[in-house]
């Protein structure tokens, strides 16, 4: 394009050619411009993640001492900790994993392995997907009638866990797809040639090869979950807790009890929220804290997950 | 094959029949529970609404300039809520169309390899931030900074969580759209790159007029996401509905006020506990609305290719 030469030009002149050419450079000089906007507009992003955690870093830092941890919520800022918030983030969360993940695996298995194409697999898949484009708020509303109310559950961790277990379900599914979809056929078909069922075919080749891809999407949703206040507030969890739920584990036989899935809770997004949302400034440094917590908690699993389906695409060699 | 061998052989088919049977039945189950979880929020939602149209006629309902459920003398109009829940939305998408569309355009067809592999990254990860955080952001970092620009502006107001949801929702919006004009055949690039034009004429009036109805799917995805967004709301826009398209001014969503009933302890089958399933239901249908818009834009998008 830089030699344009003047002998292709019909009646080549000076002045033409030079017009051709500031016309070029013009266009180029456009090209440049929108490439910096370009990166401008995709750097805002990368800015605003970092401005949001020093924001939280100078608010909070001085917050996170070892009591932040080891201390109820208080009515005096200082004094308050997340140690109901993060222990009935955890308890949540396993109520979530042991529940929302083995039925979404299932059925991102069933969807992409057995499901035949009729009428049926297609209501299925619409469903799935309608469910990822529902709001989070609207899932709270659904646990809040039939968890707490129509089923008996009260505002418990096991309405909490199972709500949250609902609405990580699409993204677990889709992942789950996504990485069966990948494992070739040629390993489903030699393992059908020596005479394996479909499920012995599943379970020990399309799954274990597609077991770190089901993981980047398990982890994305837990981070997810972990992150969400609407729905859980929703369904009651209450924003003041000064007790922790009884152990799971016992030193006592039967050595574990599930008396904590029915116990109260609160989680350490709701808790954040509570303290935000406090008149006055003497809670907002708890709440920075908090929310130091909870974003290198979820960044770390999205990283982690990030980095997993980073390592999967350059390893594949099939 | 002789019979004796054959009997040795037939029992363990048998049980391993049963065995994929039960394994596909269970499989089956839990895919089919997308079906239950959908039927249940539409049944939930419309059963404890019925109630909540039992007490309140729908004319009201669409017509009332007032929403007051928890005040002695209740009013039980939806437009301030809905008003207040589209200005937010509006104020996003105000923010992401301009900064989605340039990041897409500068991902799919501007930046260097390396530069597009190391922002995708960070722009995942923006996505993964908790709502709540965004929140206090918004609250805390946003309108203060806002309030230096414009003196008047109240501590809580609809357009500091407007433009921070904006942002949030840059992400999903420009990897979306970004989709789109990769979808678009490159023959038709080099169709316009032969005839002399430059990258980014290319760009504007090549690619992105062929994958426009791609890229609004994208934009009409965001607005769905914004629509149903809560705690930002929640936090930063105060929880009195308004019926304003001032965004300077403070009101509440649909989804902010679900929160503030939630929070607060109404009993099992009240008016106001009903009225927070009423609101829930109109959020749906809005949602639902703006995904079925996408999905037919969308399909023109891929009938053309």
């Amino acid at each position: 394009m830089a030699s344009i030469s003047p002998s292709i030009a019909v009646e080549p002149t000076i002045s033409g050619v030079t017009e051709i050419r500031s016309n070029v450079a013009r266009r180029r000089r456009w090209d440049i411009v929108f490439a910096v906007v370009g990166f401008l507009a995709t750097s805002v992003g990368v800015v605003t993640l970092l401005t949001l955690f020093v924001d939280l870093l100078m608010d909070g830092y001085h917050r996170l001492t070892p009591d932040f941890f080891l201390s109820f919520p208080s009515r005096r800022a200082a004094e308050a900790g997340i140690l109901s918030a993060w222990v009935g983030t955890c308890l949540v969360m396993i109520v979530t994993a042991a529940i929302g993940v083995p039925v979404a695996v299932s059925a991102g298995i069933y969807l992409e392995e057995y499901a035949p194409r009729n009428w049926v697999t297609m209501l299925i898949e619409i469903n799935v997907s309608n469910l990822a484009a529902v709001p989070s708020i609207v899932y709270g509303l659904l646990a809040l009638g039939l968890f707490v109310y129509a089923l008996g559950f009260g505002q418990s961790i096991l309405s909490g866990g199972l709500t949250l277990a609902l609405m990580i379900m699409p993204v677990v599914v889709v992942a789950t797809r996504e990485a069966v979809r990948a494992v070739p056929h040629t390993i489903r078909e030699a393992a059908y040639a020596v005479g394996a069922t479909r499920w012995q075919v599943t379970r020990d080749h399309v799954l274990p090869y597609s077991i770190p891809g089901i993981a980047t999407g398990v982890i994305i949703g837990l981070a997810r979950a972990i992150g969400e206040t609407a729905p859980l507030i929703t369904i009651g969890a209450l924003t003041f807790i000064a007790y922790l739920p009884n152990a799971p584990i016992t030193t006592t036989p039967p050595f574990v009890n599930f008396d904590w899935l029915w116990s109260g809770f609160t989680v350490l997004p709701i808790q954040m929220f509570n303290w935000v949302s406090r008149p006055g400034t003497a809670f907002h440094a708890n709440a920075a804290a908090a929310g130091i917590v909870i974003v290198v908690l979820t960044l770390a699993m999205n990283g982690f997950a990030i980095y997993l389906r980073y390592r999967l695409r350059k390893r594949i060699t099939w | 094959m002789p019979a004796a061998q054959r009997s040795l052989i037939r029992p363990r088919i048998h049980h391993r029949d049963i065995r994929e049977r039960l394994v596909e039945a269970f499989l089956f189950v839990c895919a089919a529970s997308a079906v239950a979880v959908t039927t249940a929020i539409v049944v939930v939602l419309v059963y404890e609404s019925a109630g909540f149209f039992e007490r309140v006629s729908i004319v009201e309902f669409l017509t009332d300039t007032m929403w007051t459920p928890l005040f002695a003398e209740a009013r039980y109009g939806i437009l301030p809520l809905l008003c207040g829940t589209l200005l937010a939305a509006g104020v996003a998408l105000v923010v992401a169309v301009p900064l989605g569309l340039t990041v897409a355009l500068y991902l799919s067809e501007f930046a260097p390899v390396k530069v597009r592999e190391s922002v995708k990254p960070f722009l995942e990860l923006l996505e993964g931030v908790p709502t709540v955080v965004y929140g206090y952001f918004a609250l805390l970092f946003v309108t203060p900074l806002l309030q230096s620009v414009i003196p008047d502006l109240p501590g809580f107001n609809v357009l500091s969580p407007g433009i921070v949801i904006g942002i949030m929702i840059v992400p999903y919006v420009g990897s979306v759209s970004e989709d789109a004009m990769r979808a678009v055949p490159n023959a038709l690039r080099e169709a316009s790159y032969a005839c002399g034009a430059t990258r980014l004429q290319t760009t504007l009036r090549v690619v992105m007029p062929a994958a426009a109805s791609g890229i609004a799917a994208a934009f009409v995805l965001g607005i769905a996401r914004a629509t149903g967004e809560t705690m930002v709301v929640a936090i930063a826009a105060g929880q009195q509905p308004n019926l304003t398209l001032d965004p300077t001014e403070p009101a509440a969503t649909i989804t902010a006020y679900i929160v503030q009933v939630a929070l607060g302890d109404l009993p099992h089958g009240s008016i106001g506990y009903q009225s927070i399933f009423a609101a829930g239901l109109v959020l749906l249908l809005i949602t639902l609305l703006f995904n079925i818009l996408a999905h037919l834009l969308r399909m023109r998008f891929r009938e053309a290719y």
